[in-house]
């Protein structure tokens, strides 16, 4: 059951990705993206991190692609219908994609992962919510804070692009 | 046959192999920061198989961090984007060329 359900997952999260940088308009790149992400938190839950399903959907789902919409119709790119690819784009991009897949595949090959225990015989500790908590509160506590002070920077900086500065002059 | 470690790292790799190519192929911005997403929500798919096929929770509190500077990332990259969109009313990487020449 478990495996049957790793195989429509996979493959919902990699057909929509492939139609995410395929589908010609922007709008329809962003939905797709959004089933990718909501596949992929299937898979998470698959893994029994039920929690990061959940901060997936809302933070993902929810928040970064309502904010890519919000912006796609905002920018209003005349549909933001792409043009046709070139061949030498399609060439290049193809080569260079198989290059990194058959690479990285190899490594993992190489690096005898089939030797790792099948999940029945481990503990599941991403189910907790306390083992979370645990692990923020103790050994990752600077993180958090250094994370804690990103996001106000990150806030900052936001506002700031998004002031107009009058006397500036322009970089055409 | 159960799925194992190397079947979600598999999944993974072709997924962030996908994300890269969008970020070579597409020529619209927003779509390309799309693309950078999902290799980002790729890794951190690999990052919950390894941790969930060691019986260890680091690799989980990882894609807190991940999920965390990824919302901050969206937000200052999207305030680019409309900035320079208001400058050059364009979001096509081919024609933003103003370092060229």
């Amino acid at each position: 059951m478990a495996d049957l359900l790793f195989y429509v997952l996979g493959g919902v999260t990699l057909g929509t990705a492939a139609l995410t940088v395929l589908s010609r308009n922007a709008v329809n790149s962003a939905m797709f993206f959004l089933l990718s992400l909501l596949a992929t938190a299937g898979l998470f839950v698959l893994l029994d991190a039920y929690l990061l399903a959940v901060l997936l959907v809302l933070v993902y789902a929810g928040a970064v692609v309502a904010l890519f919409l919000f912006i796609i119709m905002l920018l209003d790119m005349q549909g933001g219908v792409r043009p046709p690819f070139t061949r030498a784009t399609i060439a290049a991009a193809v080569a260079a994609t198989g290059l990194l897949t058959v690479g990285v595949l190899s490594f993992v090959k190489r690096a005898q992962l089939s030797a790792a225990p099948v999940s029945s015989d481990l503990p599941v500790v991403g189910a907790s919510l306390k083992s979370y908590a645990a692990q923020l509160f103790t050994t990752y506590l600077l993180p958090v804070q250094v994370v804690g002070f990103l996001l106000l920077i990150a806030m900052l900086g936001v506002i700031v692009l998004s002031k107009r500065f009058e006397g500036l002059e322009d970089i055409k | 046959m159960t799925i194992g470690l190397n079947d979600y790292i598999t999944l993974s790799v072709i997924l962030f192999a996908l994300g890269f190519l969008g970020v070579l192929l597409r020529k619209n911005t927003l779509v390309i920061y799309m693309c950078l997403e999902l290799m980002l929500v790729a890794s951190t798919l690999a990052l919950v198989a390894f941790s969930r096929f060691h019986g260890m929770l680091d690799g989980n509190v990882f894609v807190f961090f991940i999920l965390t500077v990824a919302a901050a990332e969206v937000a200052v990259g999207l305030a680019i984007i409309v900035a320079l969109f208001r400058r050059r009313q364009t979001v096509q990487v081919d024609e933003l060329n103003a370092l060229r020449d």
